[in-house]
């Protein structure tokens, strides 16, 4: 028995009691009872689980808030996921953390739990843009809470900036640059803000100053020129980090390997053995009923065969890595996809080393429509 | 009394929406010529496009039996004819099958332009016009002021018109009277040699081609053998009869005067053209009876399927739809950019337009069109005469010695006050003005010479706009004339486009290759590089004009792993890519290959 080692999501639904008003993902306002039995569910639902015997060599803290549990609940939770899954020595332990919501004492406890990495939720450098994006910190804040990770012990933290955000210039976006390269983060998450139905930020979309797509992509390219002259390259669409900085959590969805998410609205991919495919599935948006679920695996809902090649392309060709081309079977769509490529590639939308594909920054931006192109490619092939 | 004394062959003249077909209707139930269950509102018009448009496409024929008030027993012979001047020959062989027109007139807005063309074509075949007054019911109703109307713009007696309301029923015996006492009953000769006008004709799969006829002299039996006068073709008649409002009912014989129907064996309608004469062949007529037109596509244009998959399925369809209109034409064509599709042609523009949207509807197909053409005359240096309906046989400019186009007299009827937009338009069409003539104080009927590659585009729907749909138009091909003519192409992203190209005359060819780009450029979307649009005629560019590169579509996270959202996206944006045309390496959008054919504004 050889497996690879899985990715383990703990999705962690809480928020302090006002959402950030762009957000939709799937978050509750925090109440102790309740993460009390939310952190049981999950501990059962390691324990419990169907699939065999799996290890995991990455584990994600992901929310919502996590920080919001407190260090007892959140280093139950982690030894619950030692037991369950192995988690040898050299596993990559991630927590999100809101600047606001750590202190110097709980990240060094976090540290000490074992977590190894800490993904910080700044999203800008400049207190003006914070305080319209309704972030309950400040920029000073932010870096407090950088240093005490730092100062704590982990070797891995990461920033969030969000780019062509209400108000943001070239000139805030630079300020905001240089203020998250000059701490000590090894990864930063650079991403476009989205405006997504159902947020208080798409009722009055048409009253907030966001920018228009020429200025949104220069956005875009600005940030990356200069996280890369920071030392930060990209190494997906909207992840940058130093050499040995990229998160290895991350890098399974893109690379197709397996993980397995628990918790509400938290989304699964399982390998069968031996084959490259697998069952993509997913737990409903409702905690109430994941938490009194005697067998929270009879709410998996099915989102089809994961694994194809369609698949693995569309996520490979979000790394700057690209696509390997010499892992397509029929040599047709082989011959088709890389065609494609060349002509994309005269375009400055793509590059081709060797019979590996990869997006350049402009292609990046155009991703859904570079990827579409090879995909047909793929599909005449 | 003779046979002949009771019958009455008419047709009835309306502008759309002033109650054609509910009058009909109401003809049909109060002479119990069709049971009340049986009643299918406007039952003339078949076709569900011709219910939809209000309009009628095709000419139908019923008939009705009446017991008049004078205690006699007459036959009424219905012909309904279309209303477009796409089809005014078709119009014409319908008034020659008559001795009388009903003119149906809206209670609260009288006259309107369109009317009075087919009134007049009426009048000029000789035809006693029965005026109505319908929808008295309305609250605009004011039949005084449109009985006026009438007597001042049409010049035909209207004061004791019958005032209804075809809708609630009131009048329609009044009616039937005048239709008795008014319009005269047919005249003829049952034993001279046969002579029978083709007004209709339309594929059975059972019977084969059944053919509506008007009987002027003679008489036509089963068994006969006869003589399509105008195509020479001869067939053998295995029936005749009558039309029914839901049957046809098959007779001994039609005399003169009747208006029946012959069955032959015949395979397609082409043998049957519209206006052409019967005649037996033991006792042939002399001369046959005027106004016989073959059947002539004016306007052609490039039918492709947008699935090249589908072909097979057009021509399945065109095949189809041939078997009932001998004027639609269609021949194989490729296109470099469109692929494998059909050059056809078409009466008209309305023509194309309903034989596009039946393509769509009744055979469910996606099609892209080409922009529509006449036939030009090219005179090579060679002394050769070339027609060419196509843009891509454009011959090398540097061998043409000449070209002609082809010209319509237009006549254009429109209340004075709109005279000066319409000669505004025509001017900007190459018009060649002819005169003006008053029809009274307030309407002129304009005459020009306008070349037909003019008036194909938008010219009908331009000048309702500019006359507030007043004005109505009418033309017919004329002649040939001297032109300057030059082929204007399309390139995208650097390659061309042969189903952009078309011909223009080269004063215009500038404006319009700008006007063009200017066009395409807002309906291709921006595409992930550069597109150059460019206009060119015989390789010099003209017009140049530029679709932005798309810089960003969404960068979606990919968050906790969730990648069914990428999924959707990219789902959606290929359902989007399949509306399009991939010319090249660009995208067009199908809108683009219309949006074209209308310049003007």
């Amino acid at each position: 028995m050889n497996r690879q080692p899985i990715g383990l999501y703990l999705h962690i639904p809480f928020c302090r009691g006002d959402k950030c008003p762009y957000c939709d993902f799937y978050s509750l306002p925090f109440e102790e009872d309740l993460a009390d039995a939310y952190t049981t569910a999950l501990i059962r639902a390691m324990e419990d689980h169907p699939f065999g015997s799996l290890q995991a060599d990455t584990v994600y803290f992901g929310g919502g808030t996590p920080t919001l549990l407190g260090e007892k609940r959140l280093d139950a939770l982690l030894q619950a996921a030692v037991r369950s899954f192995g988690l040898p020595r050299d596993s990559e332990i991630t927590l999100e953390a809101n600047p606001e919501s750590v202190t110097r004492e709980l990240l060094q406890s976090l540290r000490l739990s074992g977590f190894t990495r800490v993904s910080v939720g700044v999203q800008s450098g400049v207190d003006t843009e914070l305080a319209a994006l309704g972030r309950p910190h400040t920029a000073a804040q932010a870096r407090q809470a950088i240093l005490w990770a730092h100062q704590a012990g982990f070797a891995h933290i990461s920033a969030d900036l969000m780019l062509a955000i209400p108000g943001q210039s070239e000139e805030s976006l630079k300020q905001s640059t240089s203020f998250l390269t000059s701490l000590p983060v090894d990864h930063i998450s650079a991403y476009l803000l989205k405006i997504e139905e159902g947020t208080p930020y798409h009722q009055k979309r048409r009253e907030l100053p966001l920018p228009d797509e020429d200025a949104t992509a220069d956005c875009y390219l600005l940030c990356a020129g200069l996280l890369e002259v920071a030392g930060l390259p990209r190494y997906e669409i909207s992840n940058f980090a130093r050499p040995g900085g990229q998160c290895r959590h991350n890098l399974k969805y893109w690379r197709c390997q397996p993980y397995l998410g628990l918790g509400p609205a938290a989304h699964s991919y399982l390998q069968r053995e031996d084959s490259r495919q697998g069952r993509r599935c997913f737990f409903a948006k409702d905690l109430q009923v994941f938490v009194k679920a005697d067998n929270p695996y009879t709410l998996l809902q099915e989102e089809g065969e994961g694994g194809s090649e369609e698949e693995r392309l569309m996520l490979a060709l979000r790394l700057t890595e690209g696509f390997d081309a010499n892992t397509l079977e029929n040599p047709l769509g082989k011959g088709s996809l890389l065609c494609k490529a060349r002509e994309l590639a005269s375009h400055g939308l793509c590059q081709i080393q060797g019979e590996t594909v990869s997006l350049t920054g402009d292609g990046m931006l155009v991703s859904n429509g570079v990827t579409l192109a090879l995909l047909e490619a793929l599909e005449v092939g | 009394m003779a046979y002949n004394e009771s019958i009455r062959n008419f047709c009835i003249i309306a502008h759309i929406d002033h109650g054609k077909s509910t009058l009909a209707d109401r003809l049909l139930e109060q002479t119990e010529s069709v049971a009340q269950r049986e009643m299918a509102s406007q039952l003339l018009d078949n076709m569900e496009i011709e219910r939809e448009r209000g309009i009628t496409i095709k000419a139908r024929a019923v008939r009705l039996n009446y017991k008049a008030k004078d205690g006699r027993l007459y036959t009424f012979n219905l012909i309904d004819t279309p209303g477009h001047v796409d089809f005014s020959y078709e119009v014409s062989r319908s008034l020659a099958a008559c001795e009388g027109a009903i003119l149906v007139v809206d209670a609260s807005q009288g006259v309107e332009a369109q009317t009075l063309a087919n009134t007049y074509l009426a009048i000029d075949h000789g035809l006693e016009v029965v005026p109505v007054i319908n929808k008295i019911d309305l609250p605009a109703a004011d039949p005084e002021r449109v009985a006026h109307e009438v007597e001042d713009i049409v010049g035909i007696p209207c004061l004791d018109a019958p005032r209804i309301s075809a809708k609630q029923g009131v009048g329609i015996q009044e009616v039937m009277e005048r239709i008795v006492t008014d319009i005269p009953a047919p005249q003829g000769d049952s034993d001279a040699p046969l002579r029978a006008l083709v007004f209709d004709s339309y594929y059975d799969s059972y019977k084969g081609v059944i053919v509506y006829i008007r009987v002027l002299d003679g008489t036509l039996k089963a068994d006969m053998p006869i003589r399509m006068m105008g195509t020479g073709a001869e067939f053998e008649v295995v029936e005749v009869g009558t039309m029914g409002a839901t049957r046809l009912n098959p007779c001994q014989e039609l005399r003169a005067g009747e208006v029946g129907y012959l069955t032959a064996s015949i395979k397609n309608v082409r043998d049957t053209q519209v206006g052409d004469t019967v005649t037996g062949c033991e006792r042939p007529a002399d001369v046959p009876l005027e106004g016989y037109r073959k059947a002539m596509p004016m306007v052609f244009c490039g039918i492709y399927p947008q699935d090249g998959a589908k072909y097979p399925d057009l021509r399945d369809a065109l095949e189809k739809l041939q078997l009932n209109d001998a004027s639609l034409s269609y021949e194989p064509e490729t296109s470099i950019a469109l692929g494998f599709g059909f050059r056809c042609g078409f009466l008209g523009l309305l023509h194309l337009e309903v034989i596009l949207e039946r393509l769509e509807r009744e055979f469910s197909l996606d099609l892209i069109t080409t922009a529509p053409s006449v036939v030009y005359r090219i005179t090579l240096t060679n002394g050769k005469t070339l027609e060419i309906d196509n843009p891509t046989n454009y011959p090398d400019p540097a061998t043409i010695q000449g070209a002609q186009e082809p010209f319509v007299n237009a006549s254009i009827m429109t209340p004075a006050e709109f005279i000066g937009s319409i000669m505004e338009l025509c001017q900007q069409r190459r018009g060649v003005y002819l005169d003006t003539k008053y029809l009274d104080t307030d309407r002129v009927e304009l005459h020009y010479k306008l070349p037909l590659g003019e008036i194909i585009y938008d010219f009908f729907d331009a000048l309702k706009s500019r006359t507030k749909g007043y004005a109505s138009f009418d033309y017919e091909l004329s002649e040939y004339r001297d032109s300057k003519l030059t082929k204007l192409d399309i390139l995208l992203n650097g390659d061309m486009v042969d189903a952009l190209s078309f011909i223009v005359h080269a004063d215009n060819a500038y404006a319009r290759g700008r006007k063009l780009a200017e066009r395409l450029k807002e309906h291709i979307p921006r595409q992930m590089f550069e597109v150059p649009i460019q206009a060119a005629i015989g390789g010099k560019i003209i017009a140049r004009e530029t679709v932005k590169a798309l810089r960003k579509d969404v960068l979606a996270k990919c968050y906790g792993g969730d990648i069914s959202r990428k999924k959707k996206l990219l789902e959606k944006q290929k359902e989007g890519k399949k509306k399009m045309r991939q010319l090249g390496s660009v995208e067009v959008p199908q809108e683009a290959f219309t949006a074209v054919l209308k310049l003007d504004e």
